[in-house]
């Protein structure tokens, strides 16, 4: 089995560089770039009765969305290089989404890129690289 | 074909609209009163249909087979409601949830959903009009009948998630019109598809009533309240033009913030509720006192201990739905392989509603001697309407305000943003329902569903303009005329749950039924 690298992908320049630092490692010593797009969910949170009645619908138009539009282009990039690659589209809390993967798969790190900017928005709201740095199961990099 | 059904009945409500409104500046106070006067006349057949007493006794035949239905579903399920209260909460805090089903309806969001649709004005206008008119002891009967409901609401919510309708676009639509049809049709008895229409028909109008009318008429009574008395009818135009923009106009944002406001405002309310019952913590076993002497021996009330059940049956079923079968509609979207997890999840609401809820309200009123008793009998001093008499003459929403303000007196302020949000939400949630009984009867479609939400909307208006009495009479025979339908079907269909029930149990003791956590 080869290694696998992890990263969290949602087309924004941060996760680019991440992808990017990821590729360069695979490049080195051989593996699989693992894609991975969490879209943001909490079960707990509040719907109307239509939205609940759309839920299933959206779902899956969302699942679509994201898997047309922003991973099958980046994953047929990488391919092109002639490194190995796959993707997860999951729904949930980002962080702990990403850490659960890392541990189903065996992963051998996860690489997440950072905003690097948004001090008080992470303070507020916690950041993804932080939680990561805080709770990943394997070792973490974070690219600035 | 559609396009000429949609215009023509815009040009009827527009011009009905235009008369209405041109006849408004002229006589504005006395437009309420045509209002009620047209309203209590046309609707009085219907509601005294639904509240006669049964032959020789002052019992309404509808509290008897509410309280009938609730007793046969607890017994006939085992005490369902106390046995999986545990499993319940486990479902609810999703530790049975596949994660793989991530970013489908939880059972939290089915819940939550149906609670904002069913928490509000019952629970703080609804407590008031049962302990003014049947004295505290009303309260006693309101909290049984709450336990008992969690039978019915189980019944109903697991069929409703078990009939749903799936549609290939993949929305999911359920309630009772697709469990009577599909279930009768299932154990080959007839009358499913003639009980589904008559329930839609009641549906409709308790969206119209206890949905609608009564919310609107509330939030009218709270906001005349703050600002002074004003026409009925200018709250309700307001109201129509918000719920208007929302439900046809599509401005999810307005709905998005509600959904989110709604639930701080239960807490806040019930969290103040607890601070005022904590601050008179030694006179609670004296409310208790009331509660229970009141139940058994009336209290001086009219119609004694039987007036003191029927108002706190009515209010509680008012309030928590159970056995009305609107719930089924709001919890049949749950993403779930077993029905019958939807069923725990749901006897939670009516727990939740008037165990907790109510029971609050009614106390912050006792407590804070709201309801004046003669000082030498210790009975109710009853007015010339019938009712106790209160402390401040206040009724409804007005008396839940007068007993929260004695303790603090800026709490009629936040009650007024409580009421008017509860008000707000429940008429979100109801148009929902109306509209799916709506299209249920007469097909899917633009031109259909327009219909029903400018029916909804005018209907605000005249909630809002008509007195008290007429709109809730009406609004309670037609939520009542709802469950006499539901029930009735729920009889035939029980043994499909209990088949549900059984086989789940059985599963979950053998560990088939995993946690996921």
């Amino acid at each position: 089995m080869s290694a696998k690298f992890i990263v969290g992908y949602d087309g924004s320049a941060a996760s680019e560089r991440a992808l990017d630092f990821a590729i360069g490692r695979v490049k080195l010593q051989g593996g699989t770039v693992v894609l991975v797009h969490v879209l943001e969910w909490s079960p707990y949170s509040f719907l109307t009765p239509s939205e609940l009645e759309e839920r299933h619908k959206r779902r899956t138009e969302e699942m679509e969305r994201a898997e047309k539009a922003l991973i099958m282009p980046v994953l047929a990039k990488v391919r092109a290089q002639g490194i190995e690659a796959e993707s997860k589209i999951r729904y949930g809390h980002i962080a702990e989404t990403i850490c659960k993967i890392a541990a189903e798969l065996g992963a051998v790190q996860i690489v997440i890129g950072r905003n690097g900017h948004t001090t008080l928005g992470s303070r507020i709201f916690g950041s993804v690289a932080g939680h990561l740095a805080q709770a990943s199961p394997v070792p973490c990099t974070i690219v600035p | 074909m559609t396009r000429i059904s949609l215009s023509t009945a815009q040009a009827g409500l527009a011009a009905m609209a235009a008369s209405f409104l041109s006849s408004m500046p002229a006589h504005a106070q006395s437009i309420d009163d045509t209002v009620n006067k047209v309203f209590a006349d046309s609707t009085g057949w219907f509601v005294s249909f639904i509240f006669a007493s049964i032959p020789g006794t002052s019992i309404s035949w509808i509290v008897v087979w509410l309280v009938v239905a609730a007793s046969v579903f607890t017994v006939y399920f085992g005490f369902i409601q106390f046995r999986v209260i545990g499993h319940s909460l486990a479902l609810v805090s999703g530790k049975y949830s596949d994660p793989d089903d991530a970013g489908e309806v939880s059972h939290f969001q089915a819940l939550a959903t149906a609670l904002s649709g069913t928490v509000g004005l019952g629970n703080i206008a609804g407590v008031a009009v049962a302990v003014s008119i049947g004295g505290a002891g009303a309260t006693f009967w309101m909290i049984l009948a709450g336990l008992l409901g969690m039978a019915s609401k189980f019944t109903e919510c697991t069929l409703g998630v078990k009939y749903r309708n799936e549609y290939p676009d993949g929305r999911v639509s359920g309630g009772p019109m697709y469990y009577l049809t599909k279930g009768f049709a299932e154990r080959g008895l007839p009358g499913g598809g003639f009980l589904a229409v008559l329930f839609s028909v009641f549906c409709v109008l308790g969206a119209l009533g206890g949905g609608n009318m009564f919310q609107a008429n509330q939030a009218h009574q709270q906001l005349s309240g703050v600002f002074g008395d004003y026409p009925g009818w200018i709250t309700g135009v307001v109201f129509a033009a918000i719920v208007f923009a929302v439900i046809v106009g599509g401005i999810k944002s307005i709905a998005r913030v509600t959904e989110k406001v709604v639930p701080f405002m239960g807490v806040l309310y019930v969290g103040t509720a607890l601070v005022i019952i904590l601050m008179n913590a030694d006179m609670v076993g004296a409310a208790f006192g009331q509660i229970f002497n009141g139940a058994f021996t009336g209290n001086g009330i009219v119609g004694g201990v039987i007036g003191a059940l029927i108002q706190g049956f009515r209010r509680a079923a008012f309030s928590n739905e159970a056995g009305v079968g609107s719930a089924a509609i709001a919890h049949s979207a749950v993403r779930t392989k077993e029905p019958i997890t939807e069923g725990f999840v749901s006897l939670l609401e009516p727990f939740i509603d008037t165990v907790v809820i109510c029971t609050m309200t009614a106390l912050v009123i006792i407590i804070t001697g709201q309801l004046v008793t003669d000082p030498e009998t210790g009975l109710y001093v009853i007015n010339e309407a019938g009712q106790v008499t209160t402390a401040t003459g206040a009724t409804g929403v007005g008396l839940t305000s007068a007993a929260f303000e004695s303790a603090f007196s800026w709490f009629p302020y936040i009650l007024v943003v409580a009421v008017v949000l509860f008000a707000f939400s429940t008429m979100l949630s109801w148009s929902y329902y109306g509209l799916k009984a709506w299209t249920f009867m007469f097909g899917e479609g633009q031109a259909q569903e327009l219909t029903f939400k400018v029916i909804f909307c005018v209907f605000i208006v005249i909630g809002a303009a008509a007195s008290l009495g007429p709109v809730i009479d009406f609004s309670d025979a037609a939520i009542f005329a709802m469950a006499v339908v539901n029930i009735a079907g729920l009889y035939f269909l029980m043994p499909i749950v209990k088949r549900e029930l059984d086989s789940y149990l059985r599963r979950l003791k053998s560990g088939e039924i995993k946690r996921f956590k």
